[in-house]
């Protein structure tokens, strides 16, 4: 779990254990360095401590979809830097380092998919690529996807691992939040299923906007859930954390998601809810 | 910002001179009217290039007119709601029915407070998610009985706290954008302050987007932005001009429709000239929605925020 607590009882963010070239894995909960290939063999689970590595979105669509049921869509656009960000780097550095870590073109690849049979359209993000942040490109593909969900009549599955809004696209990204909401509301209006999969993490912007909109919600035990980060929480209120805060179990119990899942009954889980919305019955 | 003070001393010298004047103590026409030129001749040099950064500062002048005082000032008659229905009511998001240059509406704004006290208790404009409901609830009335919904945003953010987590802050955030969108009678949004990240989108994604000339409108403070992309708080002027978050370059941006111009210095040199500059807007512009039909508005609403942030990116979408 990339979230601890100090020796003050206090919630710190700590450095996901993930380097992209380095054989072994530290676990951030326990310490003990994994071997990477032991992992992918535990889902990317630690053999020791039983704490979540969060997964890339090739990974988690190897795990969540049939095998080589994944056909990526095709939205013709590249990485774009709406305001020619400069802080102390230029934003399109960034875009490129992100890119060549992660092989991805933004921080989420959509697809056709088969989840236990069943044909859906699939939004996994990736939180390798800025935090999985929503800026310009992520919004529109989100957005295509669910407007090829809407057409193709198939239910469409979003799996955030996101930290909110991406700073570098000003208010541009702010803006995703409604054009990803105003996207949904084609599938409102087709009768398509809508599941959200809240994965680490689920925050900010990307919580206030399509992720909260689903008609089925999922977290992926390991989540984490919530608007505003636990330090602006500290620092602004004053306020002590409850342990267990913004934990999918904590959503659970505040009735914030319907379902917690381990990462193993993931895809049974989405088989079973995309089975009990699309087989037999009478819906018109 | 740089200092006011020369400006405000010229100020109280002609005042003064003024006085004498009505007084007839002296004959002092002509040195009235010299200095009056010069004080106005100061104060254009002083606010004609404005920085991102000194923007920033006139949207949280202590002295600009926000919350109910605005709201006064714009409308006839208003009448206040209170209550999500549910769990409370939130006095940092406020609303009600309104009469406003004849025009019948539900307003929503953002009230951070007048005084000390009144600040405390209105979190200084940060809302919770009974703050978001009761918007909800209000939206759906605007809608049930046909009145045009005008929604005034002046407010940091949504309230970080852990009740509000608990309560589900997004998703009330997430409610709001998705019922604005929904809405089937014309809705306007003013940002006349600061238009502080999610709280402030929950209340904007309307027909229209309003803003005064010294308001911004961000997906973070600048100096929430100048801690996490510099690493150095002073680089928040930098970053205000960076995240391009004044209403001149969200004009250029087409996030914001129009700028409505303050008054020299910014708006709490005047408070009822630039209420009466925004009403005109308002109205115009309620003028324009109410001539199309409710499809048209419809189409028009989608088709922007579909597209919303496209037009340096992506010149060829709208
Ligand atoms: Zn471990």
């Amino acid at each position: 779990m990339p979230i601890r607590r100090d020796d003050r009882g206090r919630y710190v963010e700590v450095e996901l254990g993930r380097v992209e070239e380095s054989l072994w894995l530290r676990c951030t909960e326990c310490g003990e360095l994994v071997f990477r290939r032991k992992l992918r063999e535990t889902n990317h689970i630690c053999p020791r401590c039983g704490a979540y590595f969060f997964l890339t979105a090739q990974e988690r669509i190897a795990s969540l979809c049939d095998e080589g049921s994944f056909q990526p869509l095709t939205v013709g656009h590249s990485s774009s830097d709406p305001l020619g960000f400069v802080d102390r780097r230029p934003y399109e550095e960034r875009l490129a380092e992100a890119q060549s870590l992660t092989g991805l073109r933004d921080a989420v690849m959509v697809g056709r998919a088969r989840v236990s049979g069943h044909p859906v359209m699939l939004a996994v993000m990736d939180f390798r690529f800025i935090g999985g942040s929503m800026g310009w490109v992520v919004g529109e593909e989100i957005a295509t996807a669910i407007e090829g969900a809407a057409e193709g009549k198939n239910p469409f599955v979003l799996v955030v691992a996101s930290g909110g809004a991406r700073v570098q696209e000003g208010t541009v990204s702010l803006m995703q939040m409604a054009k990803t909401v105003a996207a949904r509301s084609l599938l409102a209006e087709a009768g398509i299923p809508f599941i959200a999969v809240l994965t680490y993490p689920s925050t900010g912007g990307m919580l206030a906007s399509v992720a909260s909109l689903a008609d089925v919600t999922v977290a992926e035990q390991g989540a984490m859930i919530g608007f505003a980060g636990p330090r602006v929480i500290e620092q602004t209120t004053g306020e002590r954390l409850p342990a267990g805060f913004q934990t999918a179990k904590f959503a659970l119990e505040h009735g914030i998601v319907d379902q917690v899942v381990t990462r193993e009954a993931l895809h049974d889980e989405l088989g079973r809810v995309l089975g009990v919305l699309t087989e037999g019955g009478h819906a018109e | 910002m740089p200092s006011e003070e020369p400006i405000r001393v010229l100020e109280a010298k002609v005042a003064e001179l003024r006085q004498m004047v009505v007084d007839g103590e002296l004959d002092l026409k002509e040195e009235l009217e010299l200095l009056e030129r010069k004080l106005h001749g100061l104060k254009e040099k002083r606010y004609a290039s404005l920085s991102d950064w000194d923007r920033v500062a006139l949207a949280r002048h202590t002295d600009r007119p926000r919350g109910l005082r605005l709201v006064e000032a714009v409308t006839e008659s208003f009448y206040e709601l209170r209550g999500d229905r549910a769990i409370g009511d939130d006095p940092a998001l406020r609303g009600g029915l309104a009469r406003l240059g004849g025009h019948r509406a539900v307003l929503l704004f953002h009230h951070r407070g007048a005084t000390a006290e009144e600040q405390r208790t209105c979190r200084s404009g940060m809302a919770k998610p009974q703050g978001y409901r009761k918007a909800l609830r209000l939206m759906d009335i605007a809608d049930r009985l046909r009145l045009p919904l005008v929604t005034l945003v002046d407010t940091p953010g949504a309230y970080p706290g852990v009740e509000a987590e608990e309560q589900n802050i997004a998703g009330a955030i997430a409610a709001c954008i998705a019922r604005m969108l929904s809405m089937r009678v014309p809705t306007i949004s003013v940002i006349h302050g600061e238009g502080g990240s999610g709280g402030a989108i929950a209340l904007a994604v309307a027909d229209r987007v309003i803003m005064l000339e010294n308001a911004t409108y961000s997906v973070i403070s600048p100096e929430g932005a100048a801690a996490i992309l510099w690493k150095d708080a002073g680089a928040a002027p930098e970053a205000a001009g960076a995240l391009r978050i004044t209403a001149p370059r969200l004009l250029e941006l087409a996030i914001a429709d129009e700028v409505v111009p303050e008054p020299l210095g910014g708006a709490h040199n005047d408070p009822a000239a630039t209420a009466d500059a925004l009403q005109a807007v308002i109205v115009r512009h309620l003028g324009e929605l109410h001539v199309r039909s409710l499809d048209e508005r419809m189409a028009m609403r989608y088709k922007r925020y579909r597209h919303a942030g496209g037009s340096r990116s992506n010149p060829d979408q709208g």
